[in-house]
């Protein structure tokens, strides 16, 4: 057989590298935003230089971003050790130290590296690896994903040659029981999708991967695709075996190019070494892929929309049924999952359906990917199972709050989520949990707000981007999310009266209902949960003209306080862009409120051990400061 | 006229020709837009349809280097907007647009998925974390130091 070649070389390269020293460097986009790439440079003119042979592999995410540059260092018969943020000068004691040396230079150090019994990397001591479990993400950032040999050689694709000798109907029974439901944010029961495809008599199939990951805040897919490609595409094709389709589409966002690179890579790699293409693996399957670069529209996500974006029109949904399963992609039968619902195949092919079903909540089983982004000090990737406490995430495996503030919500899923309060942190991660919150786990990208974020600006926010990206085919959405946004404008600037609150709860309802597609549907839900949770503020805004954030820029201002002003200090005044700070050397400096363009500029170079800058709102609080001041003087 | 029976394979064709096309010249030239048209044998209301469908399709030529906003959810938050008006401020321009000496153009992007690094600027491709409106002034200074050489 010819794959049990190709995989025994793999182990043997896999086997060769663990016996060597070998460095990783985690570069995915994040990673190379951080600089990760001078330290791929760095790295390999330091070695060279001392005349040290040894590799060094380029690798995706590990999760942990809010250390990037991460290296790991391999040695065998010694600790493996990852380094948090590396740059150039860390990289030469590092090579010097534990490379040369047999210092593991744990000042640099983020902890140490362990393995669990999927193969997955564990950091003991870090506090979150105490409550993930990575099934997905149990190779991201360990290995190559530039390199199927590296895949393969990890167990990569057996699961592929497993499904390929078992009776088609098996193979969906047992994505079926597992109870895998969709990932892409709805939660569809994937094998009962795949049923109703395999079901149809019509011919061609064709599979879809859905990467066109286009909430804002979610980045779980694009690090899959750029950590992992192979997984993905393992999954993809036991799903075309299973659904008997033999073409095969993969989207992926054009702003995502390194992961579209890692893909159109991760396809030719397989198709030279006869694993997609024709006759995979020597059966009689065959099975092709194309990669198309999407063109940036948030509704192309959407699964019929997805269809007319491949179909090269615009992406304007319809209505649904027929479902795709019945007639998608020109008129044919066509199955459309998301890039993470296709990664947990390959693991339930190669574990069992028991395993997956025994992770997880009555409900909804295996594991959850979320992205941590916002006011937190650990921000990144986890992967947790299902029935883990928000407060286990924000406080334990984000890191909680920065110093001094308080979480006081989070945004889930973008704008087809909702606006979790703090009060109901004790929610379990759980598809029907996060709906009865009036929120819905969407895609599963989370922000974390604190004190200084303002509901009422980031409702207004959604609704800005959501009105932007309707396409524009049903009335309610063109029209109805215009209309909210003005609404919440209107608010956010303080021209809002008591009326419009109720006429912005009524709309969104309706807006929800109205809608033919998700995100119509899902629009109005940031609306709707921060009135049901944070009425206060919206009330603060129309009533006091006051944002209790300090976040929205009409209602508030910069002021400087005299006494804490140091005189000579002239920070404020060299940076404003509008030379809106007055004063002259070695006199307290003061706002000219008419050039003010509330930059914030000023406070963030006002030095610390002064703070003489403040923000108040409402603005004609700066009135009484001013009188205040000039009584004093 | 007789409808052209749908070919699976060239259908998606389309989009994935307009970005080579704007690959090439840096956006969509009117002319282009024709012929794509005749080269697929569709109207040529599609092919408008499409590329002003789309946000990555431009009209207009965009400059010699190129500023993507990242306006994501945590770049909004952490005061990505700021620095959007600091960049208008700053190249006289509003978003979308380009510099009259065709050296800057100006653009709004919704998440390029790094939340943790907020608020993001990409130049050319070139991602610049943790960005304030001093520090995009400072960097535009970089760039027009880069570019005059």
């Amino acid at each position: 057989m010819r794959f049990e070649k190709i995989k025994r070389e793999a182990e043997r390269y896999v086997k060769d590298l663990s016996l060597r020293t070998h460095i990783l460097v985690g570069t995915p986009t994040c990673g190379k935003a951080a600089g990760a790439d001078e330290v791929v440079r760095e790295l390999s003119s330091e070695l060279k230089r001392r005349g040290i042979e040894i590799p060094v592999l380029e690798v995706g995410c590990m999760g942990l971003c809010f250390a990037e540059p991460l290296v790991l260092i391999f040695k065998p018969g010694s600790f493996n050790v990852v380094y948090r943020n590396v740059d150039s000068s860390s990289v030469r004691r590092l090579v010097e130290g534990y490379i040369e040396g047999d210092d593991p230079c744990l000042e640099l150090a983020l902890g140490t590296i362990e393995f669990d019994e999927e193969g997955a990397p564990i950091i003991p001591e870090l506090k979150r690896f105490e409550f993930e479990k990575r099934i997905l993400l149990r190779r991201c950032g360990i290995v190559d994903p530039t390199n199927i040999m590296h895949y393969i050689g990890v167990g990569g694709y057996s699961a592929l040659e497993k499904t390929l000798h078992l009776p088609r109907e098996m193979v969906i029974d047992e994505i079926k029981k597992s109870e895998l439901r969709g990932r892409g944010g709805a939660g569809f029961p994937t094998g009962i999708k795949w049923e109703e495809c395999a079901k149809m008599q019509d011919e061609p199939k064709y599979v879809i991967c859905n990467a066109d990951e286009g909430d804002p805040g979610a980045f779980m897919d694009r690090i899959i695709l750029e950590s992992d490609p192979h997984q993905m595409l393992e999954g993809m094709i036991i799903a075309g075996y299973a659904v008997n389709a033999n073409e095969g589409f993969i989207y992926v966002r054009a702003e995502y190019q390194r992961a579209l690179e890692m893909v159109r890579r991760a396809k030719d790699d397989a198709e030279r070494l006869g694993i997609l293409g024709k006759s995979v693996m020597g059966t009689e399957f065959s099975f092709n892929i194309q990669v198309i670069e999407g063109a940036g529209a948030f509704v192309a996500g959407e699964e019929t929309g997805l269809i007319f974006a491949i179909e090269g029109k615009r992406s304007e949904p319809r209505f649904r049924p027929p479902y795709p399963s019945e007639r998608g992609l020109f008129g044919k039968p066509t199955l459309v999952d998301n890039v993470k619902t296709f990664s947990y195949v390959p693991w339930i092919i190669e574990n069992g359906w028991e395993k997956f079903y025994s992770i997880g909540t009555e409900k909804s089983k295996g594991t959850a990917i979320f992205t941590l982004a916002g006011k937190v000090k650990e921000p990144g990737l986890t992967e947790v199972p299902m029935g883990v406490t928000l407060n286990t995430l924000v406080y334990e495996v984000a890191g909680g709050p920065r110093e001094g503030k308080r979480i006081k919500a989070i945004q889930i899923g973008g704008p087809s989520g909702g606006c979790i309060p703090s009060s109901l942190f004790h929610l379990p991660v759980d598809y029907d949990a996060f709906l009865s919150s009036g929120s819905m786990m969407g895609s599963g990208g989370m922000i974390f707000m604190d004190e200084d974020d303002c509901v009422v600006d980031m409702a207004r926010f959604f609704l800005d981007f959501i009105q932007k990206e309707s396409c524009g085919k049903c009335t309610m959405c063109r029209i109805g999310t215009l209309q909210l946004f003005y609404l919440l404008d209107k608010i956010t600037k303080g021209e809002a009266e008591t009326q419009d609150l109720t006429k912005l709860k009524e709309l969104a309802e309706d807006v929800k209902i109205g809608s033919l597609c998700g995100l119509g549907r899902s629009a109005p839900n940031p609306i709707l949960t921060t009135l049901r949770y944070f009425y206060d503020e919206y009330v603060a805004h129309v009533e006091e003209k006051k944002c209790p954030a300090l976040v929205c820029k009409s209602l508030i201002a910069y002021f400087i306080i005299p006494e804490k002003c140091d005189r000579a200090c002239e920070h404020c005044k060299l940076t404003c862009p509008v030379e809106a700070v007055g004063g002259n050397k070695g006199e307290p400096k003061y706002i000219i409120q008419e050039k003010c363009v509330k930059c914030g500029t000023c406070l963030n170079v006002c030095p610390p051990e002064y703070s003489a800058v403040i923000k108040v709102s409402p603005i004609k609080k700066l009135k009484e400061l001013e009188i205040q001041n000039y009584r004093k003087e | 006229m007789k409808k052209k029976e749908e070919q699976p394979s060239s259908g998606s064709k389309i989009i994935e020709t307009l970005i080579r096309i704007q690959k090439d010249f840096g956006y969509l030239p009117e002319e282009k837009l024709k012929e794509v048209a005749t080269l697929f044998g569709v109207p040529e209301s599609q092919i408008w349809g499409v590329a002003t469908f789309y946000n990555v399709f431009r009209l207009k030529p965009k400059g010699k280097t190129h500023i993507k906003i990242c306006m994501g959810t945590a770049c909004h938050l952490s005061g990505g907007e700021r620095v959007l008006e600091a960049a208008e401020r700053e190249l006289k321009i509003t978003v979308g647009d380009t510099t009259p000496d065709l050296r800057f153009s100006l653009e709004r992007v919704a998440c390029i998925g790094c939340c943790m690094l907020a608020p993001v600027v990409v130049v050319d491709g070139k991602v610049y974390p943790r960005m304030s409106p001093l520090k995009f002034e400072e960097l535009l200074i970089g760039l027009g130091e880069k570019g005059s050489d």
